[in-house]
């Protein structure tokens, strides 16, 4: 049963992954996108880690690929048709992508046979996921886990500084000049003259 | 002897997965011609496949740590595509298209 869902969730997760590349519309590639994730998550469910496929779909399909879109659609991108040069490289890039697999397969699976190495945080059975990963992360990764906000932290002011522009000749309000404005400063009794203006 | 996961399926299985997605994201960004956005969704596969490496194993010894990283990646991920997205939009707004060909300010 387990094994049936495996296969259903893996073989759509790669399907997905291969139309992201290929679509030519930039909606459908995030689209796919969206979908690729939630297989991962329901992959992430066949593994016991419950905590991080409700993660995966929050942060990826809530927050990356909203933005993606938002972004595609401010742009107002032209869908590009492909060109000849392209399908020049389509041989290059599948045999060094068989390499590649081949490679990463004979390393990682080479590296199953040997001896296990020490397990350092055993996973409790007996508590749920998100208990047993707040059991860790609040104490022993206190510091990676703040080290992770100030990432993020940073990315937001990287965002906010790289697209922030000053534009000239629009009027806005500037509170603190208004706030601190005096009598004295912004009202002066003249005395007109009869006959003269001011 | 086959290492087996959390639900009894072997880690073997999950690793072709993950090295097929790898693949999959690699071959996006080095055929990718069409726009820089697509980069950075290639660039998303590569991670998730780093993801689900640090999953199985985590499934496969029983080990915590790997959930703990996992959750690292996505912060460093999620960081990444903001500040990339931010490079875009000021690209565009100097340029007016972010074809990747045409790309070259700096002349490299």
């Amino acid at each position: 049963m387990n094994l049936i869902a495996f296969y259903i969730f893996s073989s759509l997760l790669i399907a997905a992954a291969i139309l992201v590349t290929i679509a030519r519309n930039p909606v459908h590639s995030v689209l796919f996108l969206i979908f690729s994730f939630f297989c991962a998550a329901a992959i992430f469910l066949l593994q016991g880690a419950e905590f991080l496929a409700l993660l995966l779909v929050i942060i990826y399909v809530g927050a990356v690929a909203i933005l993606f879109l938002f972004v595609i659609m401010m742009l107002n991108i032209e869908i590009k048709t492909f060109k000849k040069e392209f399908l020049k490289l389509v041989p290059v890039a599948i045999i060094m992508a068989l390499i590649l697999f081949v490679e990463i397969y004979f390393a990682t699976i080479s590296g199953l046979g040997g001896e296990l190495p020490e397990i350092a945080y055993p996973i409790n059975y007996e508590i749920s996921n998100i208990h047993d990963i707040g059991l860790i992360l609040y104490t022993d990764f206190f510091f990676h886990f703040q080290i992770a906000g100030l990432v993020l932290l940073l990315a937001m002011m990287g965002a906010v500084m790289l697209t922030l522009r000053k534009r000239y000749g629009v009027r806005r309000q500037k509170a603190y000049e208004q706030i601190s404005r005096t009598r004295k400063d912004s009202v002066k009794v003249v005395k007109v003259l009869t006959g003269k203006g001011v | 002897m086959e290492l087996l996961t959390y639900q009894e399926i072997p880690a073997s299985y999950y690793i072709i997965v993950s090295a097929a997605i790898f693949v999959i994201g690699f071959c996006g960004v080095i055929l990718n011609r069409k726009s820089i956005i697509n980069f950075l969704m290639s660039l998303e596969l590569i991670l998730l496949a780093a993801n689900i490496n640090f999953i199985t194993f985590s499934a496969m010894l029983g080990d915590l740590v790997g959930q703990i990283f996992v959750m690292f990646i996505l912060t460093v991920a999620a960081a990444e595509v903001a500040i990339g997205i931010a490079i875009l939009v000021i690209y565009f707004r100097k340029k007016g298209d972010i074809e990747a060909e045409e790309i070259n300010l700096m002349k490299g």
